[in-house]
């Protein structure tokens, strides 16, 4: 746990050089939605999350899903740096036979995970599941569940968004990484996504903007994670595609694209970072 | 049958208070002796079965034994996906309960029928799919169920169906109970059609054929011991459910006989058409449009054993 910021922001930017190695190394495509979510997931992972990842069956702990699970080479750096596993783990990425695929595994497989994502619209309705339990089992953890702006094309989000406000769930929060795309195209345009923050709203969630980039806002905002009036909590974090790296920034062709190895090391010299 | 569910279901929450019971907006009263004694572990999840499912496995992730009731297809083919990936990739404890299947409400027409579930059911894997006979066999199954750690469909029918009387109530997933013995053919019954596989069984006694009766309250794990006795020991073995004639029960038994060597019995399944039912009627009466008449099923029964002895 730390509110360091620069600590955070430096975390963040290892994370991405090595989130971009790592597609160039394993030909493993979704840069640009890993690289809008990696400021969301240190400070979920870095400062917010009441985890400890000796013990990551513990029934107290707060739970996280990558709902856009097409992020999973994101959240497969995070929960090594943490402590997860070990990160010389990570060298078997995308091999035959091992574990790190482009969507999370089950939780009995990698430890930190806590749904098995890929398919879109799965994770709200399961975190939804685990609040409703910590009430039943009368436990204090809370549940964050990390959505992309093109999974909210998905009806079981909005489904479960009325049941959790019906039910006055206050132990979830779900955030979306609003980057402005979905695979083929701008996401307010390939459905009629907005007004994003009104409709949560609307459903019955108390909802609030962010940068989804400033560590200082997306700290403070994740922190409260339960509401004071009995609502579930959404946050809409302005997030930009391919973040970090000036030439895939807002370019969707990163959806797919993977890195050269010159494209890597420009990577690096903009973030920062050796490797 | 959904009575008794009711009543079990109250039964096992009382004791066992990781049971939760999520409804897909039905049951209206039918829950009240639960909610009474459990209102947290009650949750009516409205009409919004992907989300549902979801919930439900949520809940299992967490330590908690989850029972969705709603219709058939609304708990099947409308969440198919959720109940793949939530409840069976994950393997979880999720127990899914259908009512009102197969036929039961056949006078909603096409929407409400489901004769498709055994097979979609069937295919997923770490899924076990139970189809009980009458009331005794559901609270059975449910104890049962509960049991596992994995996730359980388990289809049901509607209400007032018969219950059976059987020597032994040994109950077993994946164990069949063999409920009238014959040595001349094997009836295979799964699920509410079991009272009218006995009356076939009966008017097959009136013309000499002595049938011996299995009510597989399991689709899977198939029971392949009581199947490899089946065609071991008869020269005909019928299978009959309410259910399509893909995939389901006969299904299962086809696919595990055409790996097998040359037996002495012969497969005739029993089950709905390849089709959806168009014209307005009763249970009865689709039934009788599909051949699960206890007169058609003795009669091709019987055809077919001539035709085996000849």
């Amino acid at each position: 746990m730390t509110t360091d910021i620069p600590e955070l922001k430096n975390i963040a930017s290892r994370i991405r050089g090595r989130i971009i190695a790592t597609s160039h190394q394993t030909h493993t495509p979704h840069l640009g939605s890993c690289l809008s979510c990696v400021d969301i997931l240190i400070a979920a992972y870095f400062s917010t999350l009441k985890i400890d990842p000796a013990k990551p069956s513990d029934p107290e702990r707060d739970r996280f899903i990558l709902s856009k699970g097409h992020g999973a080479a994101a959240l497969f750096q995070v929960l090594a740096l943490k402590g997860f596993y070990p990160e010389a783990m990570l060298k078997s990425y995308g091999e035959d036979g091992g574990i790190f695929a482009e969507h999370p595994p089950t939780p009995d497989h990698l430890p930190g995970i806590e749904a098995a994502t890929g398919s879109l619209g799965h994770g709200l309705p399961i975190g939804l599941g685990m609040a409703l339990a910590g009430r039943i089992k009368k436990q204090e953890y809370d549940v964050t569940v990390l959505l992309g702006d093109g999974e909210c094309n998905e009806g079981s989000v909005w489904e479960a968004a009325m049941m959790a406000a019906g039910q006055q769930v206050g132990n979830l929060l779900a955030i979306v990484d609003f980057n402005k795309w979905q695979a083929t195209g701008r996401s307010e345009e390939v459905l009629a996504l907005g007004p994003l923050v009104d409709k949560w709203r609307a459903f019955g969630w108390e909802a609030s903007e962010v940068d989804g980039h400033d560590m200082n806002a997306l700290t403070e905002v994740m922190g409260r994670k339960r509401s004071r009036v009995g609502k579930p909590i959404a946050v809409v974090a302005h997030t930009v595609k391919g973040k970090g790296v000036s030439f895939m920034e807002d370019d969707n062709n990163w959806h797919y694209r993977i890195p050269t190895a010159d494209e890597v090391l420009a990577a690096y010299k903009e973030l920062g970072v050796t490797a | 049958m959904r009575n008794a569910f009711a009543d079990e279901i109250t039964k096992l929450g009382a004791t066992d208070h990781r049971l939760v019971l999520l409804s897909g907006d039905i049951g209206n009263k039918l829950f009240d002796k639960f909610k009474s004694g459990a209102e947290t572990r009650f949750l009516n999840c409205g009409i919004a079965e992907a989300n549902m499912m979801g919930v439900a496995a949520g809940m299992a992730l967490s330590g908690l034994r989850p029972v969705i009731y709603t219709i058939t297809p609304f708990t099947t083919t409308r969440c198919y996906e959720q109940i793949r990936v939530d409840a069976c990739y994950h393997n979880v404890p999720v127990i899914i309960v259908g009512t009102g299947s197969g036929l039961s409400y056949a006078e909603l027409g096409p929407t409400h029928h489901s004769c498709e579930d055994l097979a979609i059911m069937r295919v997923l894997p770490h899924m076990t799919v139970m189809a009980p006979a009458d009331e005794v066999e559901l609270r059975q199954c449910l104890r049962a169920a509960l049991k596992q750690d994995g996730p359980v469909y388990i289809r049901i029918g509607k209400k007032g169906e018969q219950i059976i009387p059987k020597k032994d109530d040994h109950f077993e997933i994946g164990r069949s109970i063999t409920v009238r013995e014959g040595s001349d053919v094997c009836l295979i019954g799964t699920g509410t059609l079991l009272p009218t596989v006995l009356e076939a069984a009966t008017l097959l006694a009136a013309q000499g054929i002595t049938a011996r009766v299995e009510s597989f309250h399991t689709i899977k794990p198939l029971d392949s011991d009581t199947v490899m006795q089946a065609f071991s020991n008869y020269s005909i073995v019928a299978t009959i459910e309410e259910h399509s004639r893909i995939g389901g029960l006969g299904g299962s038994i086809a696919e595990w006989l055409a790996q097998q060597d040359r037996m002495r019995g012969r497969l005739v399944s029993f089950g709905t058409d390849d089709d959806f039912m168009h014209e307005v009627g009763s249970q009865d009466y689709a039934r009788a449009k599909y051949g699960l008449t206890a007169q058609n099923i003795a009669e091709k029964v019987q055809a077919a054993y001539a035709k085996a002895v000849a």
